[in-house]
């Protein structure tokens, strides 16, 4: 059911964006106070939670090691998997990052009669996560070409080996195809890996859900839908939401509109779902820190100040009163004046 | 708040990274394009300006379909005069000036069709045929 909601939510969104933008005057509610709300819930939210996340402290070097720790001499460190460095860790966060290696690791359990289990490497999630993942950047590189003017080479570059296989007029990307089955992909896992669809709530449905409908009306307008979709007046819109002076062409289709709320209703959902794993991944102390416990002291920031206080220091202090109370000391007290 | 200078270089880079094309155009929205109007003074397109803006390369993919697959090669009549179907044979007879006409467009949106690989502008062609 949870992923039904998700699929009702979404249709609702389209809904309210496709009648709504019909309404005269909509058109700027949809296509300028709602794009900015949602830029600044975006920008306001993403940096409060990496503040929020920096306020914890991290007292304990906590980073996960799957490998030989720098020791002695004459043991061989694993310099990758167990980074004690900062260049190391730098090297195993870009390579996590880029790569999506402890993903790559991945493995399925399965239980036979014995009983007995069995682990399996199972590399379909990464590579489908990882189709989805550089397909959306380049996708959202892309779109830089509707917000720049004029578009920067690199960008007519990118675009030009994207369309590399001119299918259609206009041509069809090749990272539209990966987004969308990069995405199927990660929601039929959901659906039919019968653990994970244990796991599995709401916000893990509708965020695949949200994305699936941005990228299928972004390919309707492109190949399907094209009534309305007049580029340069979207152009215009898009560079005049850039430089604070928009400027709405009445003839622009609903389905622009659609996929336009869509995506607001993506930025303002950022900040506050699992989405944020765009930055959690940078902040995770797994593997943001070092593995130099042998060298560090590390000291939980929120222990009190305490002072040292040796057991000579205590007696010192409180001598007298031992003695008096008949408690063995290790230094006699001095003999004081008027008794000698 | 731990890490801070980390933690806000991260954050600085990531909101100059979300806002670049805020700094890209610098509050200038720049040029926009001016289609020039047919030099032959020309009238009406082929279909209202409204549906070629939209979808001219849809249709132009119809054509080239029709034409040279299922060799269709009919003649569209716009403004009382005939054109043969086709990109060079209609559309260029009338926008003659490819540079101010379809560039315009096409610099603003980067887009940059392919067809021209093959297929002549007016412009070459005009050369071409003076040098036979
Ligand atoms: C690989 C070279 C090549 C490319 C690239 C190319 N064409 Fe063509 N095109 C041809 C050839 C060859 C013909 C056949 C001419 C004929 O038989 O009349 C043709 C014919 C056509 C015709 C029908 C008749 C005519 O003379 O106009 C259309 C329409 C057309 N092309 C459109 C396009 C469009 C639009 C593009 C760009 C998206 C394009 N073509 C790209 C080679 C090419
Ligand atoms: C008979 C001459 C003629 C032919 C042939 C012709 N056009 Fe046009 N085209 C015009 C005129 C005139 C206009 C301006 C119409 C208007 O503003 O109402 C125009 C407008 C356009 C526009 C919209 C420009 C704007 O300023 O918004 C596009 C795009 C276009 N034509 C593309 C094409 C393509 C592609 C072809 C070939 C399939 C073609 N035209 C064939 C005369 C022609
Ligand atoms: C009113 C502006 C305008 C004019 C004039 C115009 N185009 Fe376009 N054209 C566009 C836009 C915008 C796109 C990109 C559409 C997209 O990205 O979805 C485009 C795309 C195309 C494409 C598909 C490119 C691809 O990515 O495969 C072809 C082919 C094309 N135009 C041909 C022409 C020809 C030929 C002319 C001149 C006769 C012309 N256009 C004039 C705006 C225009
Ligand atoms: C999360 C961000 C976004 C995603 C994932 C996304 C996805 C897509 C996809 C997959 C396409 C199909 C064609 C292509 O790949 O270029 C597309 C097209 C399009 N998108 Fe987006 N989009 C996003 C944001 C935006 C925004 C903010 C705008 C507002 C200007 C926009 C406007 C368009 C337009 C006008 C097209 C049609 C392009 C064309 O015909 O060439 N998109 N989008």
């Amino acid at each position: 059911m949870k992923y039904a909601y998700s699929f009702l939510a979404v249709i609702a969104l389209i809904l309210i964006a496709w009648l709504g933008s019909q309404i005269p005057g909509m058109q700027y509610f949809f296509g300028v106070a709602v794009p900015y709300l949602a830029i600044m819930v975006f920008l306001g939210g993403f940096v409060y939670r990496v503040v929020y996340w920096a306020k914890s402290p991290v007292p304990f070097s906590i980073q996960t090691s799957c490998g030989q720790a720098k020791s002695l001499d004459f043991i061989k460190p694993n310099r990758l998997e167990c980074p004690t460095t900062n260049a190391e860790v730098v090297a195993r966060m870009a390579l996590e990052v880029l790569t999506f290696r402890s993903l790559f690791r991945n493995t399925k359990s399965e239980i036979y009669d014995g009983p007995k289990i069995t682990y399996e490497s199972s590399k379909w999630l990464w590579l489908f996560g990882l189709m989805f993942h550089y397909s959306f950047l380049i996708i959202v590189i892309r779109h830089l070409r509707l917000f720049l003017n004029p578009v920067p080479e690199a960008i007519a570059w990118l675009d030009w080996a994207d369309s590399m296989f001119e299918i259609g007029t206009p041509a069809m990307y090749m990272t539209d195809a990966g987004l969308l089955i990069g995405l199927l992909f990660l929601f039929t896992r959901r659906l039919f890996n019968r653990q994970v669809r244990f796991l599995s709530l709401l916000n893990d449905y509708f965020p695949l859900v949200l994305l699936f409908a941005i990228g299928v009306t972004g390919v309707l307008m492109r190949m399907f839908l094209r009534d309305g979709v007049d580029i340069n007046a979207i152009k215009q819109l898009a560079v005049g939401l850039a430089t604070f002076s928009p400027v709405i062409s009445t003839d622009i289709g609903a389905i622009f509109y659609i996929h336009l709320f869509l995506v607001c209703i993506l930025l303002i959902y950022f900040p506050f779902s699992k989405l944020m794993h765009l930055a959690g991944v940078f902040l995770s102390p797994t593997r943001n820190m070092r593995n130099n416990s042998r060298e560090v002291r590390h000291i939980n920031p929120w222990n009190p100040d305490i002072k040292p206080h040796s057991y000579a220091g205590y007696e010192d202090e409180f001598r007298e009163y031992m003695v008096e109370a008949g408690i063995p000391v290790e230094k006699e007290p001095t003999p004081q004046k008027d008794e000698a | 708040m731990y890490n801070k200078t980390m933690i806000i270089t991260g954050l600085v880079i990531f909101v100059l990274m979300v806002t670049f094309p805020v700094w890209y155009n610098g509050l200038d929205a720049g040029p926009l394009p001016k289609p020039e109007l047919p030099p032959g003074g020309e009238k009406e397109c082929v279909a209202s300006a409204a549906f070629m803006r939209d979808k001219h390369m849809q249709l132009l993919n119809e054509w080239r379909d029709d034409v040279l697959r299922n060799s269709d090669r009919v003649t569209v009549t716009v403004g009382g005069k005939e054109y043969r179907k086709g990109l060079q044979l209609a559309c260029m007879e009338c926008h003659s000036n490819k540079e101010k006409f379809c560039d315009s467009c096409h610099d603003y949106a980067a887009v940059t069709p392919t067809c021209w690989d093959c297929h002549l502008t007016p412009t070459e062609a005009a050369s071409k045929k003076e040098a036979h």
